[in-house]
């Protein structure tokens, strides 16, 4: 960040980011995520953000506080839809196919998009029925305690609660449960891993096994991720997505001002936004 | 930010002069102007009195609350204990002027009676309150509430004359199953409230991992919400029994009385008079005759034994809740 950096404002940046990735990366986008205006009754949260999420990488969406990074995750896999008068313009297209299209389940689409939330949420019963409780809902008929292995060690929580499967999920440390959570989402093997602010209510060792869990899980799994540790989005993120909040309008619009590759957002930002953002955090 | 900057520097030389005259004090002696004679425990302080004082006073009105309840504990125990045998438990109860006999088909019938009433408004009360617990603020929900909240005080001798409009006379007589359902009328609400907030207080963000796995609704309330939500459930279901356990307006006019088994030509059967506890206990004791007054007292303390059982049980239930 020299003082060589043009400070005045770029005409070319304001085209939606989105666009000029789609040719060179058609296949690769799992989730295109267009929207164009999201209510939550009169409230106008998001307007006029455009993400695409790429196969087996960690795209990351940083911002400050209210700016509705939490809000776009949610559309991708209609947990909003949980929100009363929440109304929503654009679309969502997982593998091409718009999840709001009115033939589409919610349901089905949860199962297929995965959640991790930012407390961690364990059900009031075992290790082990957590886990299953993915493969209950869906009426897996294979071997249940071959499964639950497999999720637990994916998400490299297995040497620690192999012997204690029957114990409360509630017993376990905050980091060892969200990694819990983690298991049970993966459990069902969902093609994407949404992830809202995962390490908020974590300490920092427990935030790095979850960053380290993230990158292992990118082979195999496509990753959203909330965060508002920018260090976080540096470190593990492909893609980084920034959102800001306009307040010109009356309101507290968030707004998607800058997306690209994480390694060239954090070094060269492009808009004012995003550097004023990027080193106050860091000064 | 060029006319913010006066701003910032004005405020630290304002602060600056009081800082600094604090440090200065500070600075001569630390401890100047501290009374250390303020800090020793003194009784004689008015306000150290009055706590006092308040203190001893709620400690006495609690003592003098638990008077009653011990007083009838005792009383019954002391009047009813000297009764107590197995035979009140396996015989009937005799004609005036004879000896022995028991209550045991008073017992059977109200643990029958209760038995129906729990089987009828437990479906019926849960899910309603999983209903209220979901529909949140939805005007049906409201007026439901609303209703339920009214019925918990409903008097208890209007839901015998219900059920006796309604089950007996259309049934044409007296019979366990109208004073269980008499009985229901006063379960329900208990059973309907305490579930709604049982399940209410389970976090919402369960509910949210149950959903955002990709379960349904009906998935989320049997798997999750249920489930989290027992503990609490079954204390308002035991709370609820027990209080209809001790009832005897409704069944006076529902499942009357009787001095047989609930049976007849030798087969168990609803379909009759029926005989309770309260019912016993409010026959007996207005009788002139010394065997059945001292029945009576034996009934009253196996009657409060099941209902002191039936409430811990209950308690039991919700301190496992509290735990989680």
């Amino acid at each position: 960040m020299g003082t060589g950096m043009v400070p005045s404002y770029d005409p070319k940046a304001a085209v939606p980011p989105g666009t000029a990735l789609e040719p060179q990366a058609k296949d690769d986008v799992v989730m295109d995520c267009d929207i164009k205006e999201l209510y939550y009754g009169t409230f106008k949260a998001v307007r006029d953000t455009k993400i695409p999420i790429k196969k087996n990488a960690i795209t990351a969406f940083i911002g400050p506080s209210g700016c509705g990074k939490s809000t776009v995750l949610r559309c991708l896999n209609r947990m909003n839809d949980l929100v009363r008068g929440f109304r929503f313009n654009g679309h969502v297209k997982y593998r091409g196919k718009d999840i709001y299209d009115p033939g589409i389940d919610p349901v089905a689409v949860r199962r297929y998009i995965g959640m991790v939330f930012q407390q961690p949420n364990p059900f009031a019963t075992s290790i082990f029925n957590n886990v299953a409780f993915g493969l209950r809902i869906n009426n897996y008929k294979g071997n249940k305690t071959e499964k639950v292995e497999q999720a637990l060690k994916r998400a490299a929580l297995w040497d620690e609660v192999k012997d204690k499967l029957q114990n409360s999920g509630l017993s376990l440390s905050g980091g060892q449960q969200q990694r819990l959570c983690i298991a049970r989402a993966v459990a069902t093997d969902p093609e994407v891993l949404l992830m809202d602010e995962p390490c908020s209510a974590l300490d920092p060792i427990a935030t790095r096994r979850i960053e380290e869990l993230m990158l292992e899980l990118k082979d195999r799994y496509t990753i959203a991720i909330v965060t508002h540790n920018l260090q976080q989005a540096q470190r593990v993120a492909d893609k980084t997505g920034f959102l800001y909040v306009d307040t010109t309008q009356g309101g507290r619009t968030g707004y998607l001002v800058e997306f690209g590759n994480s390694k060239e957002m954090f070094e060269n930002p492009k808009e004012k936004h995003t550097r004023d953002y990027i080193r106050g955090e860091f000064s | 930010m060029s006319d913010g900057k006066p701003a910032p520097a004005k405020v630290p030389s304002n602060a600056g002069t009081l800082l600094h005259r604090a440090e200065e004090e500070a600075a001569k002696d630390p401890l100047a102007g501290v009374d250390f004679r303020e800090l020793e425990l003194n009784l004689y302080k008015p306000r150290t009195m009055f706590s006092i004082i308040l203190s001893w006073i709620v400690a006495g009105m609690t003592l003098l609350a638990l008077i009653p309840l011990f007083a009838v504990l005792c009383m019954l125990i002391w009047r009813g204990g000297r009764k107590l045998s197995l035979a009140l438990f396996t015989q009937l109860p005799p004609a005036p002027l004879e000896q022995g006999g028991g209550f045991g088909n008073a017992i059977l019938g109200t643990l029958v009676m209760v038995g129906l009433a729990t089987l009828i408004t437990v479906p019926l009360g849960v899910l309603t309150g999983v209903y209220l617990a979901q529909a949140g603020d939805s005007r049906l929900a409201a007026g439901v509430r609303f209703s339920a909240k009214v019925l918990t005080g409903f008097p208890s001798i209007l839901a015998g004359v219900f059920a006796y409009g309604a089950i007996v006379l259309a049934t044409g007589g007296y019979s366990a199953v109208a004073g269980g359902i008499a009985l229901s009328i006063l379960m329900l609400p208990t059973i309907i409230l305490t579930s709604e907030s049982a399940i209410a207080m389970v976090p919402a963000k369960m509910k949210e991992a149950s959903i955002g796995l990709g379960a349904t609704s009906t998935q989320t309330v049997l798997m999750v919400l249920l489930p989290t939500a027992m503990p609490g459930i079954l204390t308002g279901v035991m709370l609820a029994v027990a209080r209809a356990a001790g009832e005897t307006a409704p069944l006076l006019f529902t499942a009357l009385f009787s001095n047989y088994w609930l049976a007849s030509n030798g087969h168990f059967d609803l379909m009759q008079p029926t005989a309770s506890l309260a019912v016993l206990i409010y026959n007996f004791s207005g009788m002139p005759f010394q065997n059945q007054v001292e029945l009576a007292w034996a009934a009253a303390l196996v009657l409060v034994v099941l209902v002191l059982v039936t409430n811990l049980i209950g308690q039991s239930f919700s301190r496992q809740q509290v735990q989680q």
